[in-house]
């Protein structure tokens, strides 16, 4: 084995460590525990949203077609606020993360690079 | 309002001015060109060629996504649905913005962090390398075809509304330029190029579609129960366009089939090589994030005015003017500009319409042609020790290929019925690709075998079942003529009988990864770690090309 072959396997071993190390650190597994109870319920959340509208559209149709003013009906409502719950879930994900996900794994980022050097 | 239909009717066959149209087109083409000319100074590392030197800012790469995602399909097909079949065009578009929150929620972010250029980056990460990547480059080039095929097809309908070019040997030729202009882009661009290309569309497409919408809602007094009064009095079917059960609601087996088509929808685009790749060309995954953060506002904001823009074309155009012009429901966004602006606005909303199939086509064309080199090239065949210059050159070899393939593709597909591959490519990326994606980020024990019989049971099924569906033979008989990609009643081999195979396919592509996974002891334990912590801080992450 050369020596340049040997630095990088003692290299990446060390980095290894390194992200072993921050793996098992309380902070890593904290902001793992937290992101996941962010977007797993989220996503539940707003695939049962979707799936009702579907199932709805499909076999509840003279519902969805009740007018409430004007032209307006149920189902047109309904879709609307798709797009509604679009937006605001986006807009929350992205101020949770901005606020409190983004800092803590800069953090951790800076414990496995920052050793590096 | 609808007093209005009778007066197009005759000229329906031949609105607005080819040489305008071909004119404005022209303009379009020169301009980017020249960006793209521009934009590539500084194009040489592969980083550059793939990922633009990830030098894009969240918000240039959102409007880029929305550029690449809004294809001619969006535009033109769910206008085109909406102002024949009401609100079940509407379902459509609702299903592929609902979409974006996986992408959001569960992928860009973290894709972003642990790949380089590939989907089968991060697929690979922690598994056997050479296997997985093969199976994800064969998934990405078989999912960017039927995409490609699908948008070079739309082209030669297009071709005959706007130019007043019938004869199949000139929509032959104009799909040969379409093709051979967008190998160009990619060729002499890169990423870098073709993601101009996307955002100049996708601003001309907003804007123009923004323009129209508030055209329409101003004729109706600003109020959309007024528009859906006029569309329901010009429309055969009347009160019915307003509610669901148009298209989808005829018989339960219909309506499963919409369940089937509404969960490939939701699940196939976070699995969209085309739209992977793009997260690639930001510095971060906070700049990924704001990707998507754009690109679904923009996204959203279109699909609301594509329901103003197809209620407005069954209003002031009439179904029936629609349904009977050439390009069928695709060209009730184009009648209704004539109807609105003339010969200026059908000329300007032309060209965006070919702007449109022209970026989609050259996004995807680097994907493909990239998977091929990073992937196959680069990584299985030269085991990653070939060299940078030389994988980039390889990629554009392919992307040359790639444009062949589409050209002929395009020629042989034109006139085709189009949504199946449409529907073929947001199921096979949401059986073959999607769970292999969410289990590689999420699940430790995931590993090699999961991800093979995934990546190949969900594209083998959702491909298998396609053929055997009534969307190639024995749909339903309409005029002696069926209602399928072969159109001779007296074929038909089908027996699936849902149009979507996604129903089965996707559950299935997800079973199969974890029958897979369980039944292998293999596990590497190091480059979990690994990818889970850069995957979730960034650590290691591949970083912007810096220029001095």
């Amino acid at each position: 084995m050369s020596n340049d072959a040997l630095d990088r396997e003692v290299a990446a071993s060390d980095a290894g460590s390194r992200y072993a190390e921050v793996q098992q650190s309380a902070e890593f597994q904290d902001l793992r525990r937290r992101f996941r109870r962010f977007v797993f319920p989220m996503t539940a959340l707003f695939l049962a949203w979707y799936f009702l509208y579907v199932l709805m559209s499909s076999f509840a149709v003279d519902f969805m077609s009740t007018k409430v003013f004007g032209e307006i009906n149920i189902g047109l409502i309904f879709g609307l606020l798709q797009f509604v719950s679009t937006f605001a879930i986006t807009i929350a994900y992205v101020r949770w993360a901005d606020r409190h996900f983004d800092p803590a794994a800069e953090a951790l980022r800076e414990r496995v690079e920052g050793s590096a050097s | 309002m609808s007093a209005a239909t009778p007066a197009v009717l005759p000229a329906a066959t031949n609105v607005g001015s080819p040489g305008l149209n071909i004119a404005i087109f022209a303009l379009f083409v020169i301009i980017t060109l020249a960006i793209v000319i521009r934009a590539s100074r500084n194009n040489r590392t592969a980083a550059d060629y793939y990922a633009g030197g990830r030098a894009f800012t969240g918000r240039q790469n959102g409007i880029a996504i929305s550029g690449d995602y809004l294809s001619a399909a969006s535009f033109l097909g769910i206008a085109g649905a909406i102002a024949i079949n009401g609100y079940d065009g509407f379902l459509y578009s609702i299903g592929f913005l609902v979409a974006w929150l996986v992408a959001l929620l569960l992928v860009a972010e973290l894709l972003r962090n642990t790949g380089r250029f590939t989907m089968a980056d991060v697929l690979s990460f922690r598994l056997r390398q050479r296997p997985v990547r093969v199976a994800a480059a064969i998934s990405t080039l078989v999912v960017s075809f039927f995409y490609l095929l699908a948008q070079m097809a739309g082209a030669g309908g297009l071709v005959a509304l706007l130019l007043g070019i019938d004869a199949r040997v000139g929509q032959s030729v104009v799909i040969a330029v379409v093709g051979i202009i967008m190998v160009g882009y990619v060729l002499i661009g890169g990423m870098k190029g073709t993601t101009w290309v996307q955002i100049v569309k996708a601003t001309m497409l907003i804007i123009g579609a923004f323009v129209m919408t508030v055209w329409v809602l101003a004729l109706n007094g600003f109020s959309l129960s007024t528009l859906l009064g006029s569309a329901v009095a010009a429309s055969p079917k009347g009160e019915a366009i307003l509610g669901p059960g148009l298209q989808y609601g005829a018989t339960t087996t219909s309506k499963i089939d919409f369940i089937s088509l509404g969960l490939a929808l939701v699940l196939g685009t976070a699995g969209l090589p085309h739209v992977l790749m793009r997260f690639y060309t930001v510095p971060s995954s906070k700049q990924a994030r704001k990707s998507v953060e754009w690109a679904i506002w923009l996204i959203g904001i279109f699909y609301l005015f594509t329901l103003v823009l197809g209620y407005g074309a069954a209003a002031l155009v009439g179904p029936a003017t629609i349904a009977a012009a050439p390009g069928g429901a695709n060209s009730a966004a184009p009648l209704l500009a004539y109807e609105l602006g003339g010969t200026v606005l059908l000329g300007i909303i032309a060209a965006v319409a070919f702007a449109t199939i022209l970026a989609v086509v050259a996004g995807l064309t680097i994907t493909a042609s990239a998977s091929y080199a990073h992937d196959i090239y680069g990584q299985v065949i030269k085991r990653g020790e070939g060299g940078a210059d030389a994988e980039v050159r390889v990629a554009r070899m392919a992307a040359v290929v790639i444009g062949i393939v589409a050209i002929i593709g395009g020629i042989f597909a034109n006139g085709q019925n189009i949504a199946f591959l449409v529907a073929l490519a947001f199921a096979i990326a949401a059986s073959a690709n999607l769970p292999t994606i969410l289990y590689s980020l999420f699940w430790k024990r995931f590993n090699t075998r999961g991800a093979l019989w995934s990546i190949y049971g969900g594209l083998i099924s959702s491909i298998v079942l396609i053929i055997f569906s009534p969307t190639v033979s024995g749909g339903k008989v309409t005029a002696g003529k069926a209602a399928s990609m072969i159109t001779d009643p007296s074929i038909d081999f089908h027996w699936f009988p849902l149009a979507n195979p996604g129903l089965i396919s996707i559950p299935l592509g997800f079973f199969l990864g974890w029958l897979g996974t369980v039944t292998s002891k293999e596990h590497n334990e190091a480059k979990y770690v690994e990818m889970e912590v850069r995957a979730l801080t960034g650590a290691g992450a591949e970083k912007e090309v810096l220029r001095h």
